[in-house]
């Protein structure tokens, strides 16, 4: 195995060109776009074997799959793309059932006309992303698409994962009494989307929090290995989450809107465009709910972790027949933290 | 009905009739041909893109102070409890 | 946030509901209509009801332009759409708004129009620079504070001669409506809704000034306290309504010191007579037919005037039967009131504009005031049965009644902050991406 450094070219993207059709035909075009971007950044025994199959021994135990479609818009953001994001996804849908990650594979829809350059760092993106989190990207395919039919590029990343013993993390498992805790600051990602979109001007120091989290839930898992939910809150934000929580495990939620932690960049985001910020996607957080004696052991765990320094507890479950989440705001009085439905658009009333 | 937020004025480019604001850390471009004049500094009250008017920091001074002292005026012990919950 | 936190602070707003509920009457009703759905909105997600004595209410006004703008006229917006296919550039406020046949902009989007989602009518015209060779169209809709941005849009758009832009025109008046509820039936002669006195609107006064509502205060002979955007404005402009009615005053003040004067935005105000002018009539869900109450683009301008570019007619609109948009608009109704409120229509599925706008009253109560405690007036209780299925589930609460064939599972369009594809703003209905 090559010298992990050695892979990444110096600033000077080596590929020149645009995909074309050719690229996903099959034959000499294809063989050679896999042997200069995709194998030489991915860089694995599996992938040098060249088959269409990643073979490897399965350990004892139960395992999850997951697989996730990305068709971001923009490609690149602060802090990410469509790469790195697709790899992390993954990586954390595996994690969000306690499970220690194994291997990746990525399947690419390719627009015809899409800058090979770009397609490159997305690549070197995906690659750095998979070493520093240790899970390999072991297999996977390339299609092309006429111009006008993709968005430069879809990427389909799945990923399997093996279940320590005695984890047993779903989400209708929250229970009366139990705490809600958030691993650090939400809005992030959204906010840093946002702000490259070509209608928004606003600059901000905002980086997406796109992370894999399987190294914060390992040691999350040791110190708590009896965590009831685990759950990443991307599309919706917290508040989806925790109605879909709330709704599979029959209960209700009360959250403490002070003990919620947010950038404040992120709130000021918000409030000049109407939106509400429990409502932006993260990529790099997670909730956990767990029994209440658990919840200050967690807590320490995730905040000795890099990504849970502002790790908070911010709420805890109870009984509601409706599984409504309501929420103690600053002001004092309480309102309905709703599904995503409400307050979906930036409004000018 | 008007979303409008109170935001501060950073830089101006009077030809263009732009200028930059500031809400906390955040910045962005807003239009000022509403207005006739305003200096970086000041604030002012922005809804779609636009400044409508100047926020008086005297007035919001006055205003809060009118606030405390109605709820001075008032007491606080009956109702601390009551609202708590 | 300078100028935002110091108004939502918790212990003055103890202190001011100390204030209000030693100051209230306890012998008798106070009534406040809050025109302007911000105020509503504002109410709703901080719980200001709550903190009223019992004899104090809130009576939720039409102040919301979304909710108030008549089905006619979105259907007028689909006809540019997709009949001439312009891009049509809207406020993302109006693009799930129910037309006729249950179709909205954003429905439109996903078969194929080109509707696309701006944040200030400044993008629409950089849509219009950017695509000389075809038709951009900008959905104007929003009261007096929304229309002086129009107005420099426009100007700037024959300075440029930019003769690809035009602007679909629904810019409404505040006065007028105030005026048509003061002057309704229900209020007037019947006397089934009370309103003892007014929050006047923050924004529009920012630009008309305090100046326009002392006819009301003095013909109506109610009080009218031009309140701020954040909750305390909003219980500091109360507690000035609480005083003038025990003092037997009627009187305009102006609460929202900080913003509003007397003449308002006078070069706002000059720059809208120079492009608009009164529309002898315009529909007002709800309200019905409001003389002197929407503008529409002068001659001078007409070469920037949608409507007269595409010839639009405007069809009189007919609500959903069972819809209460109209009633709660006028305050005669409250959302519970209506049998579709909760079951059928919801902010997934809404029927109405009251439950699409997020100021409309009947999207407030559900985001958030389904479950309040306290000060509650009974109205919530046995009214929703049964919590219609969430927004991934199957199906829709009961009743029977047609739901729309929206995939359920369609994730809510949000300006994709987490990545998802869409150029301009939301998904298109129905990719489930």
């Amino acid at each position: 195995m090559s010298a992990p450094g050695s892979r990444f070219p110096g600033s000077d993207a080596a590929l020149k060109g645009a995909v074309e059709m050719a690229h996903g035909a099959g034959g000499r075009a294809t063989a050679e776009l896999i042997r200069t971007l995709f194998h030489r950044y991915f860089d694995n025994e599996w992938l040098a074997q060249a088959n269409d199959q990643a073979a490897f021994e399965v350990a004892a135990g139960r395992m999850v799959m997951t697989t996730d479609a990305h068709v971001i818009s923009p490609l690149f953001f602060p802090g990410g793309d469509i790469g790195s994001l697709s790899v992390h996804g993954t990586i954390n849908d595996v994690a969000m059932a306690g499970a220690r990650p194994l291997y990746l594979s990525a399947a690419f829809v390719l627009e015809e006309g899409f800058p090979l350059a770009d397609l490159e760092r997305i690549v070197a993106s995906m690659a750095r992303a998979s070493l520093n989190a240790g899970v390999p990207i072991v297999t996977g395919d390339t299609k092309v698409v006429e111009k006008g039919k993709g968005d430069g590029v879809f990427i389909t990343t799945a990923a399997i994962g093996v279940v320590p013993p005695g984890v047993h993390i779903s989400g209708d498992r929250a229970s009366l009494g139990d705490a809600i805790l958030v691993s650090g600051t939400l809005g992030d990602h959204g906010i840093a989307v946002l702000s490259k979109r070509e209608n928004l001007t606003f600059e901000t120091e905002i980086l997406s929090d796109s992370a894999a989290l399987h190294g914060l839930v390992a040691e999350m898992v040791a110190a708590v290995p009896a965590i009831h939910v685990l759950r990443d809150p991307t599309r919706g934000g917290l508040a989806s989450t925790l109605n879909e929580i709330a709704q599979q495990s029959g209960v209700g939620m009360r959250l403490v809107e002070d003990a919620i932690p947010f950038k404040p960049d992120v709130l000021a985001a918000c409030e000049l465009l109407g939106l509400d910020p429990l409502y932006i996607a993260n990529e790099g957080k997670l909730v956990a709910i767990c029994a209440a004696p658990d919840a200050e052991p967690l807590l320490a765990a995730m905040r000795a972790h890099p990504l849970g320094r502002d790790a908070a507890i911010i709420g805890e479950v109870v009984a509601d027949a409706h599984s409504f989440v309501q929420m103690r705001t600053k002001f004092g009085g309480s309102r309905v933290v709703d599904w995503l439905a409400g307050d979906p658009l930036p409004r000018i009333c | 009905m008007c979303l409008a937020i109170p935001v501060q004025v950073v830089s101006v480019d009077a030809a263009a009739e732009t200028a930059i604001v500031a809400l906390g850390p955040i910045k962005k471009e807003v239009s000022i041909a509403l207005l006739d004049s305003v200096e970086p500094g000041e604030f002012v009250l922005v809804h779609v893109g636009f400044a409508l008017h100047k926020v008086s920091a005297e007035e919001a001074g006055r205003t809060l102070d009118m606030i405390r002292e109605a709820g001075e005026a008032a007491g606080l012990e009956d109702f601390a409890g009551e609202a708590a919950q | 946030m300078k100028y935002v936190d110091e108004f939502r602070d918790r212990e003055l707003a103890l202190g001011l509901a100390a204030a209000i509920g030693r100051e209230a009457d306890t012998s008798r009703h106070y009534n406040i209509m809050e025109f302007c759905g911000g105020h509503t909105h504002a109410i709703f997600r901080y719980g200001v009801q709550e903190l009223m004595p019992e004899n104090v209410n809130f009576v939720h006004g039409p102040g919301c332009p979304v909710c108030v703008l008549p089905i006619g006229r979105v259907d007028n917006a689909l006809e540019l759409a997709e009949q001439h296919g312009v891009i049509l550039c809207s406020y993302g406020d109006m693009l799930r708004v129910p037309a006729s046949s249950r179709r909205s902009l954003l429905k439109a989007k996903a078969e194929g129009a080109d509707v696309r989602m701006v944040y200030s009518v400044e993008d629409a015209l950089n849509v219009a620079r950017q695509n000389p060779g075809r038709e951009v169209v900008f959905f104007a809709i929003g009261f007096e504070t929304t229309t002086p941005p129009t107005a420099v849009a426009i100007r700037k758009a024959k300075a440029e001669g930019l003769s690809n832009f035009t602007v679909f025109c629904n810019h409404v008046l505040t006065p007028a409506a105030i005026h048509h509820i003061l002057e309704s039936p229900e209020i007037r002669d019947l006397g089934t809704v009370s309103i003892d006195a007014f929050l006047g609107p923050s924004h529009v006064s920012a630009i008309i000034g305090s100046q326009p509502y002392e006819f009301f205060a003095e013909e109506f002979q109610k009080p009218v306290v031009i309140a701020g955007f954040e909750p305390l404005d909003v219980m500091q402009a109360t507690l000035m309504c609480i005083r003038q009615l025990n003092e037997g005053r009627h009187e305009v003040e102006n609460q929202y010191v900080r913003v509003v004067t007397r003449e308002g935005n006078v070069k706002a105000q000059a720059l809208v007579a120079d492009i608009f002018e009164l529309r002898y009539s315009f529909e007002w869900r709800g309200l019905g037919l409001v003389p002197y109450s929407a503008l529409r683009i002068k001659d001078a301008y007409s070469d920037f005037d949608a409507e007269r570019r595409f010839n639009i007619v405007t069809k009189p609109s007919r609500d959903a039967k069972a819809c209460e948009c109209p009633s709660v608009l006028r305050g005669a109704k409250k959302p519970t009131d209506c049998k579709l409120f909760g079951t059928v229509c919801t902010p997934d599925n809404p029927i109405g504009s009251c439950m699409v706008s997020s100021e409309g009253a009947c999207a407030a109560y559900w985001t958030y005031g389904r479950f309040r405690q306290g000060a509650n007036k009974g109205e919530l209780d046995g009214t929703v049965k049964q919590r219609p299925l969430s927004p991934r589930g199957e199906g829709q609460g009961e009743g029977g009644l047609a739901t729309d064939a929206t995939p359920k599972k369609a994730p809510s369009p949000q300006p994709s902050p987490q990545g998802e594809r869409g150029k301009a703003g939301p998904v298109a209905g129905g990719d489930a991406a």
